[in-house]
């Protein structure tokens, strides 16, 4: 089951499949849809127009490339490898998103779908599906929990003044999980005219294949950039997971390069031992959900568990078919850290170097700076800063005690 | 003969078609299901679809969903349906009952341990929603050598090759999904539904029920003159809602007393006739 191919950026197979991952769980109804998609999408690869107007939009209207940045202060600060961040942060709506996002809209028109609809969990998927519905003129629909559009207020309003719909999801935990389950309802009922653009490496396949495609730009460049800079490859590539589309993107140029140490860091809450964490990989088994096989967090009669996180865009009780391969062949290594570590390590890095991070990447930087130490000088960790922290100021100053 | 063509066939013979009331497990709790799942083929059910809960039902409405979260809620969980569909077999040795649910409940619990205790405890048939064709072998194989029929869906997204595919491995009925959409939500469409049937007898012939938006039995009726069968869900887990605040006996009553409005309609649809 676990045999190893000879190249690990060959992944999924035809029927979609990552190891014993992934596949196409949806209703009937969606079936037609899906495989069309995945007709439309290998056609796509393989159109230079497609794709040139996909290298166009992502560098006139994103700004990539994104640099690859020293840390020099962090570097000093944590006494050990030399740490350099990828900016994805400075992309246009302030994450890596827009990557993807592009890479979907473009799909939809190819496809003449007529609306977009999307679910988010700290916002910043839907206000880059928010950006790219208004940059094409197609009506755009938003779903998110509503414990979410209460803790990242600024996203929500930033989506209406894109002019979509977002729309409150009151079942269930009401976060991302539930905006996906409502997402998926609304799909199903407007399969005709509706294309859904998934945000992370999840769901039925094709879907994590081309999110990972679409964000495999990051470690595309990121390769290129430290061969230039370094005239080498990092030792360790470090990226937060939640779904895992920073994380897909970023590992996917390195999977084969068999002196890179790849990290995916999970978010564990108030603790991996507490029932409240969101690390579907380190305390999660393989089960169904979303349209894919992966790791979940479940109980032993499969009901899906609420997962917990500081930071939305981790909070989700599972993750990408790919990573959960990567992870039982061993060729990424999944850790976790805590709220309170993530929390130290956004103000460490907006002290240290003038750059507020999302509580997201916050997770991937507290992760380095418990291991930098401990590394030699003369080595290179590459950590993906996925994105900005405007719009975590108001759960963080509510942690630290402060009325904003 | 399995106790599933027995019945299509029977009904066949007596030129009607099957009311197939749906209910979730343990929904308001485990003994007023039962309350009500015994007394069903009484009320005038042909066939039972009885809904596994499930925390995350992607492709149900909010009033199954909201049945899903009152059974789990009181405790409900796979081993404690099984024992309740143990309980009805007992009783009734004739009335097919289907489980339908999601694939992760059915997947934790094991899928070889799965079809064996849900044959033992006197399951007839699956529908597993989110186990389209391309990845249901892994228990469509297995359920069928224990004798459990794994029902497929047709959808109105369905095209004639498709259908060719799925009647091709299908066995026990199919399931024709009226609306494309989730489950209650918007109303059957009967003349979109008209041609579908007709389109999948031409594929099979395998039985063929209706269900997602059928809620009166005006609805019932109709779908009745064309179909093999007619599915209800989200109107009588609505019923069982509504009524419980008035009370466990008031819930039962008031789900039985729907069913049997549902079920004579159903059946005095066709008069005896066979649909054309």
């Amino acid at each position: 089951m676990n045999q190893i191919p000879n190249s690990l950026r060959s992944s999924p197979d035809a029927s979609g499949h990552f190891g014993a991952y992934g596949g196409r769980f949806v209703a009937e109804t969606l079936m037609p849809l899906v495989l069309s998609l995945e007709t439309a999408y290998e056609a796509a690869k393989k159109d230079p127009s497609f794709q040139a107007e996909l290298s166009g939009l992502l560098k006139h209207y994103v700004g990539r490339e994104s640099p690859l940045y020293f840390a020099e202060r962090l570097t000093e600060h944590l006494g050990g490898a030399k740490i350099y961040l990828k900016r994805e942060d400075l992309n246009h709506t302030g994450a890596h998103k827009i990557n993807n996002c592009l890479g979907q809209i473009l799909l939809a028109r190819r496809m003449g779908k007529t609306r977009i609809i999307a679910e988010t969990g700290a916002g910043q998927h839907g206000v880059a599906t928010a950006t790219v519905a208004a940059r094409f003129g197609l009506p755009c629909t938003v779903y998110m929990g509503e414990v979410d559009m209460e803790r990242q207020k600024p996203n929500v309003f930033r989506m209406r003044l894109l002019g979509a719909e977002v729309k409150g999801v009151s079942s269930g935990s009401r976060t991302l999980k539930d905006a996906t389950n409502e997402a998926l309802r609304d799909w199903v009922a407007n399969v005709h005219d509706t294309f859904y653009i998934i945000g992370s490496v999840v769901g039925p396949h094709p879907y994590p294949a081309l999110v990972r495609d679409f964000q495999a730009v990051i470690g595309a460049e990121t390769r290129a950039q430290m061969l230039d800079r370094e005239k080498r490859l990092p030792d360790l590539v470090v990226a937060c997971v939640g779904g895992g589309s920073n994380a897909a993107g970023m590992f996917h140029a390195f999977l084969d390069d068999s002196g890179v140490e790849i990290h995916g860091v999970e978010a564990a809450g108030d603790g991996v031992n507490t029932p409240r964490h969101a690390a579907t990989i380190s305390k999660g088994t393989p089960g169904v959900l979303h349209g894919a096989r992966s790791y979940l967090l479940q109980d032993a009669d499969g009901q899906i568990l609420e997962a917990h996180s500081i930071s939305a865009g981790l909070d989700y009780p599972g993750i990408g078919p790919e990573h959960s391969w990567l992870k039982d062949i061993g060729r990424v290594k999944y850790h976790s850290v805590t709220d309170q570590e993530s929390l130290d390590a956004f103000m460490m890095l907006s002290k240290l170097e003038g750059i507020i991070p999302a509580l997201e990447p916050a997770h991937a930087i507290a992760h380095v700076s418990k291991i930098a130490g401990q590394m030699k000088k003369d080595q290179v960790i590459v950590v993906c800063l996925s994105g900005r922290g405007d719009k975590d100021i108001f759960s963080v100053a509510e942690k630290l005690g402060e009325k904003l | 003969m399995t106790r599933l063509s027995n019945t299509f066939a029977r009904l066949k013979k007596e030129g009607r078609a099957a009311f197939v009331p749906f209910i979730t497990a343990g929904d308001p709790d485990m003994d007023t299901s039962f309350a009500i799942l015994e007394k069903l083929p009484a009320a005038g059910a042909d066939v039972i679809e009885l809904g596994l809960p499930f925390t995350d039902p992607m492709a149900d409405g909010p009033a199954v969903q909201a049945a899903s979260v009152r059974a789990l809620a009181a405790g409900c969980t796979t081993a404690k349906v099984l024992k309740l569909i143990e309980k009805f077999r007992k009783a009734d040795k004739t009335t097919p009952i289907v489980l339908m649910g999601y694939y992760n409940n059915v997947h934790a619990y094991g899928t070889a341990r799965f079809v064996k205790d849900v044959a033992h405890s006197g399951v007839d048939g699956l529908i597993i929603v989110d186990l389209p064709m391309e990845e249901d072998e892994v228990l469509r194989v297995p359920a069928k050598a224990q004798g459990v029929d794994l029902i497929r869906f047709v959808t109105p997204t369905t095209d004639d090759a498709r259908l060719k595919r799925i009647v091709a491995d299908a066995s026990g009925y199919l399931y024709y999904v009226s609306v494309a959409g989730v489950t209650g939500t918007k109303s059957v469409p009967e003349e979109e539904v008209r041609a579908a049937i007709t389109r999948i007898r031409a594929a099979t012939d395998l039985p063929c029920t209706v269900g997602f938006g059928i809620r009166t039995p005006e609805q019932a009726a109709a779908i009745a003159s064309i179909a093999d069968g007619v599915v209800v869900g989200s109107a009588i887990v609505s019923r069982v809602a509504d009524n419980i605040a008035h009370g466990k006996e008031r819930v039962v009553a008031e789900v039985l007393e729907l069913s049997r409005s549902l079920a004579g309609s159903t059946h005095a649809a066709r008069h005896g006739k066979v649909p054309a």
